[in-house]
C-alpha cells in the first residue's frame, strides 16, 4: 500500500501513523506525527518543493521504500533461521548465522529508528537500556560468545523474531521523504564510525566489520536512489561521492573473508585509522547531498 | 651580528614600529584588544610586513612575498598539524592548494572559511566556532616533507636538495605517530580556539585528499599575562629565546631565515626550511636537579637569563671568560656554548611549550618543547647544529626527541595565486 505523499519534502516526518496497530500497546506514540498534522517545521522548507519540480523526487523515494521492504523480508528470514538455531541449542549454527543475519537490520537501520523503539528493541548493547529491558541481538550475541550458553535463551530468540516481524509490518508504510535519506545516508555512516570502526558494537563476536559494510551499503543504496537528482544538480558533487564509495570498498576488500568479514580483533591499529578514514572521506561529500533539496 | 632583542617577542615593539603605529593610530590603543582592524592595513604596508603588526586581535596579512608565520613575531598558540595525501593525482593536489590558499586567506582576515549557503539541509560550510572572533593575529603556513617528492606526483625531480631526510642524532627516540608527513601546516594565534578552528577546517577541506598523520598544540604565556612582552619561559623555567636573531632586520632574515634565487631550486626563493622536534623533557627529573646544576645545563642564570656571572639578559656570552680557576665561567657543554657554534650558524627559533597530558605507562607529564626552527639550508644550519648538541649538550640528560620533521616551506602567494603555485 504505497502512497503519494504531497507534503513538503523537508517536513520531517517520522514514524508511521498508517501502521497496522498489531501491537499498539507497545508502541510509543510520543515521536509518530499524523501526517494531515504535518507541518513543514521551517519557513524555508515551503519554498523547497517548487525548486525540486525539475527533479523527480518520488522515483527515487518509491525504489527506497522497494529495497527497504526486500530487506526486511530477507531480515525476517534470516532472523527465523537464526533464532530457531539459538531454541535448538545449537551454538555453531547460530553463530555463523549471527553477523550475516544483522546486516539486514543494519542496513536500513535509519528507518527502524524512525519507527519509534524497534532499533532498542533488536539492537541495543548492554547498558544503552536498563537491564531488565534488554533484548534482541545483542542479548543473543553476549549468550552465544560470553556466556556460552544459550539454554535459557529461548524467550529472548522469540522476542526477537517477534519484533523483527513487526518491523516488516510497520515498514510498509513507513513515511519516507528526501530529507529523511539525505540525513539517513550520513548517519548511517556516522553509526559506522562512532561504533563500528571502535569495535564498539559487537564486543563479544567482534563482527563489527560485517555492520561496518552494510551501514555503507545502506548509505549506498539511498545515494543511487538520488544519483540522478543529484546529477542534475551538482554532478561534480556526485562523481566525487561515487569515487569515495568505490574507494571505501576497495579499502574494505583486503578484510573480505568467505562470504563475510574478518574479526574486529585481527584488524591492526594502522588499518582500522585507514578504515576510519577512507569513511571521513566519504561522509563528508555526502553530507553536502542535502543540496538537491532546493536551498 | 649579535642580537639583543628577541624576535620572538610578540608584544615588545621596536621604536620604528612604535612610532610607525603612533603615526596612524597612537600608542594608547596599541595594548587594546579590540578595535585595532580597521588599523591595521595601514600599519601593514611596510617592508616588514610580517614582524609589524603586534597587535592581540590585527590581521596579519597572509599574501606576501614570504608566508606569514616565519619571521612574524611570536603568537601565544600554536596548533599544527601534518597531512599524508592519499589522493595520487597531481591536480587533487594543486586543487587542495587552491582551496586551502583561499580558506587561509579568508581565516586570517577574521572571516568564515567560505560563503555560507544558508541552506537548512546543508551542513554549514564552516564549523562555526570562530564566529564572531577577533582575528587574533591568525597565520597559516604550509610546508612540503620529502615523502612529497617520493614519485607519487611525478615531482622527485623536483625536490630540493636542502630537503634531506634528516641524519639520526644521537639519542633520538624518533616515533613515527610524531613525525614526518606529506604536508605541514602551521597555523599560529593568540587564541587557541581561532587557531585550532583554522586547523579544523582545513583538514576538512582536505577530507578525500589528505588525512591528518599528527598534530600538536602548543602554547606560550599569553600576551595578558605578560604586558611587559619579556622573553617567555619555557617549561624548564628559562627565558627561551633571548638570543634569536633579529629578523626584522632584512638583511639578517635573508641571511638565515629565506631561501635567496641564488639557493637552488627555483621555486624555493623567498622559502624557507622549517625544522620541527617534538622534545620532551624529563620534568620530574629536571624538577629535582638543584639551581647550579639547572643553571650550568644552559649557561644563563634562571632568573635574569643572563649570560652566567652577568646580570642582564641581553649581555654578550663572552664564551672566553675564566673563574678565578681557570674554567669556563660558561660551561662549554652547556646548551647556549655549544648552539651558540662560535657565532657562525645561526637559526630562527619558533618553538612553543607542548603538554600532552599524562604518559599513561610511567604516570609522568608528557610535556616539552614543540621546537621549531627555520633556516635557510638545514645541511648548513640545523644539522650540524643539533649534531653538536646532541652528543654533549648537558642539556641532554633533561630531554628526548620524540617527533621530527623537515618541511620546505613554500614562498608567499600573491593575491590570484596560491601557495605552491611555483612548483606546481
Ligand atoms: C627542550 C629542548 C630545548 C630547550 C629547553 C632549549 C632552551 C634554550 C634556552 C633556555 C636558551 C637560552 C636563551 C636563548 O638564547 O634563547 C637556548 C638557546 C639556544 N638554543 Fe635551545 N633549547 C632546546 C633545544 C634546542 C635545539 C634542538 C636547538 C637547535 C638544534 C637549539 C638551539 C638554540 C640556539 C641556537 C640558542 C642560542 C644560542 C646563542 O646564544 O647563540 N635549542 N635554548
Amino acid at each position: 500500500m504505497m502512497k503519494k505523499w504531497g507534503y513538503p519534502l523537508s517536513a520531517v516526518v517520522l514514524g508511521s501513523s498508517l501502521l497496522l496497530s498489531a501491537c499498539g500497546s507497545a508502541e510509543t506514540a510520543k515521536e509518530e506525527k499524523k501526517p494531515e498534522a504535518a507541518q513543514p517545521d521551517k519557513p524555508a522548507a515551503t519554498e523547497t518543493t517548487a525548486n525540486t519540480a525539475a527533479v523527480d523526487l518520488q522515483a527515487p523515494i518509491d525504489a527506497y521504500r522497494k529495497w527497504v521492504i526486500e530487506q526486511t523480508d530477507q531480515l525476517v528470514k534470516a532472523t527465523e533461521s537464526f533464532t530457531a538455531a539459538v531454541k535448538a541449542g545449537d551454538m555453531e549454527k547460530a553463530k555463523s548465522e549471527y553477523a550475516p543475519a544483522r546486516a539486514y537490520f543494519e542496513r536500513i537501520e535509519p528507518i527502524a529508528e524512525s519507527l519509534g523503539d524497534f532499533d532498542p528493541w533488536i539492537d541495543a548493547r548492554e547498558g544503552d537500556v536498563p537491564d531488565n529491558e534488554w533484548r534482541g541481538y545483542h542479548k543473543l550475541e553476549k549468550a552465544l560468545w560470553e556466556t556460552k550458553s544459550v539454554a535459557d535463551q529461548g524467550p529472548v530468540a522469540d522476542q526477537l523474531l517477534q519484533d523483527v516481524k513487526q518491523l516488516r509490518v510497520k515498514v510498509e508504510s513507513v513515511e519516507i521523504d528526501v530529507k529523511m535519506l539525505v540525513t539517513g545516508a550520513v548517519e548511517l555512516l556516522n553509526e559506522v564510525s562512532t561504533s563500528k570502526v571502535t569495535g564498539e558494537e559487537e564486543r563479544y563476536s567482534h563482527t563489527d566489520l560485517y555492520d561496518f559494510a552494510a551501514n555503507v551499503e545502506g548509505a549506498h543504496e539511498i545515494f543511487k536512489v538520488l544519483k540522478p537528482a543529484l546529477d542534475a544538480k551538482d554532478e561534480a558533487l556526485s562523481k566525487e561521492i561515487e569515487t569515495r564509495f568505490a574507494e571505501l570498498d576497495a579499502a574494505l576488500a583486503p578484510y573480505r573473508k568467505g562470504n563475510g568479514y574478518v574479526l574486529y580483533t585481527e584488524l591492526k591499529e594502522d588499518q582500522v585509522k585507514k578504515l576510519s578514514q577512507s569513511l571521513d572521506a566519504l561522509a563528508e561529500p555526502l553530507s553536502k547531498m542535502g543540496t538537491i533539496i532546493g536551498g | 651580528m649579535e642580537n639583543k632583542h628577541p624576535a620572538s617577542d610578540n608584544t615588545k615593539l621596536t621604536r620604528r614600529e612604535a612610532l610607525k603605529l603612533a603615526g596612524v593610530g597612537g600608542l594608547g590603543l596599541i595594548l587594546g584588544a579590540t578595535g585595532m582592524k580597521s588599523l591595521l592595513p595601514s600599519a601593514s604596508t611596510s617592508e616588514k610586513a610580517a614582524a609589524t603588526p603586534v597587535l592581540a586581535d590585527g590581521i596579519i596579512p597572509f599574501y606576501g612575498k614570504h608566508q606569514a608565520g616565519i619571521i612574524t613575531p611570536m603568537q601565544d598558540f600554536i596548533c599544527m598539524g601534518a597531512f599524508d595525501l592519499t589522493t595520487t593525482s597531481l591536480d587533487d593536489v594543486r586543487k587542495l592548494f587552491q582551496s586551502w590558499t583561499a580558506a587561509a586567506a579568508r581565516l586570517t582576515a577574521g572571516q568564515t572559511v567560505d560563503e555560507e549557503s544558508g541552506s537548512p539541509h546543508l551542513p554549514p560550510a564552516d564549523t562555526g566556532e570562530s564566529a564572531g572572533l577577533n582575528p587574533m593575529r591568525l597565520t597559516i603556513t604550509f610546508g612540503l616533507g620529502s615523502s612529497f617528492f617520493d614519485g607519487r606526483f611525478g615531482l622527485a625531480g623536483k625536490r630540493p636538495a636542502a630537503l634531506v631526510d634528516l641524519p639520526r642524532f644521537n639519542s633520538d627516540e624518533i616515533r613515527k605517530e610524531w613525525s614526518d608527513g606529506d604536508i605541514v601546516v602551521q597555523v599560529c594565534a593568540n587564541d587557541p580556539q581561532v587557531a585550532f578552528h583554522a586547523l579544523r577546517n582545513l583538514a576538512r577541506i582536505a577530507r578525500g585528499k589528505a588525512v591528518l598523520h599528527w598534530v600538536q598544540e602548543g602554547f606560550q604565556r599569553t600576551g595578558a599575562a605578560d604586558p611587559s612582552g619579556s622573553t617567555p619561559r619555557n617549561l624548564m623555567g628559562f627565558k627561551d629565546g633571548t638570543n634569536n636573531p633579529q629578523v626584522s632586520d632584512p638583511a639578517v632574515a635573508n641571511e638565515i631565515v629565506w631561501v635567496q634565487p641564488s639557493d637552488e631550486p627555483a621555486w624555493m626563493a623567498g622559502g624557507s626550511y622549517m625544522v620541527m622536534r617534538r622534545i620532551r623533557m624529563r620534568i620530574e627529573v629536571w624538577d629535582r636537579s638543584a639551581l647550579d646544576d639547572q643553571e650550568n645545563t644552559f649557561g644563563r642564570h634562571r632568573d635574569s637569563g643572563a649570560p652566567l656571572g652577568k646580570t642582564n639578559e641581553f649581555d654578550d656570552l663572552e664564551l672566553d671568560r675564566k673563574d678565578a680557576n681557570g674554567n669556563p665561567v660558561i660551561p662549554a657543554n652547556s646548551h647556549v656554548a655549544l648552539a651558540h657554534m662560535d657565532g657562525k650558524v645561526k637559526i630562527l627559533r619558533r618553538g612553543y611549550s607542548y603538554s600532552s597530558g599524562l604518559d599513561a605507562r610511567t604516570g609522568q607529564l608528557d610535556a616539552g618543547l614543540l621546537f621549531i626552527c627555520f633556516n635557510r639550508d638545514p645541511r648548513k644550519q640545523f644539522i650540524p647544529m643539533q649534531q653538536k648538541l646532541a652528543s654533549v649538550d648537558l642539556l641532554n640528560e633533561y630531554i628526548t626527541h620524540v617527533g621530527s620533521g623537515l618541511y620546505a616551506c613554500l614562498p608567499g602567494a600573491s593575491e590570484g595565486g596560491y601557495i605552491g603555485d611555483t612548483l606546481f
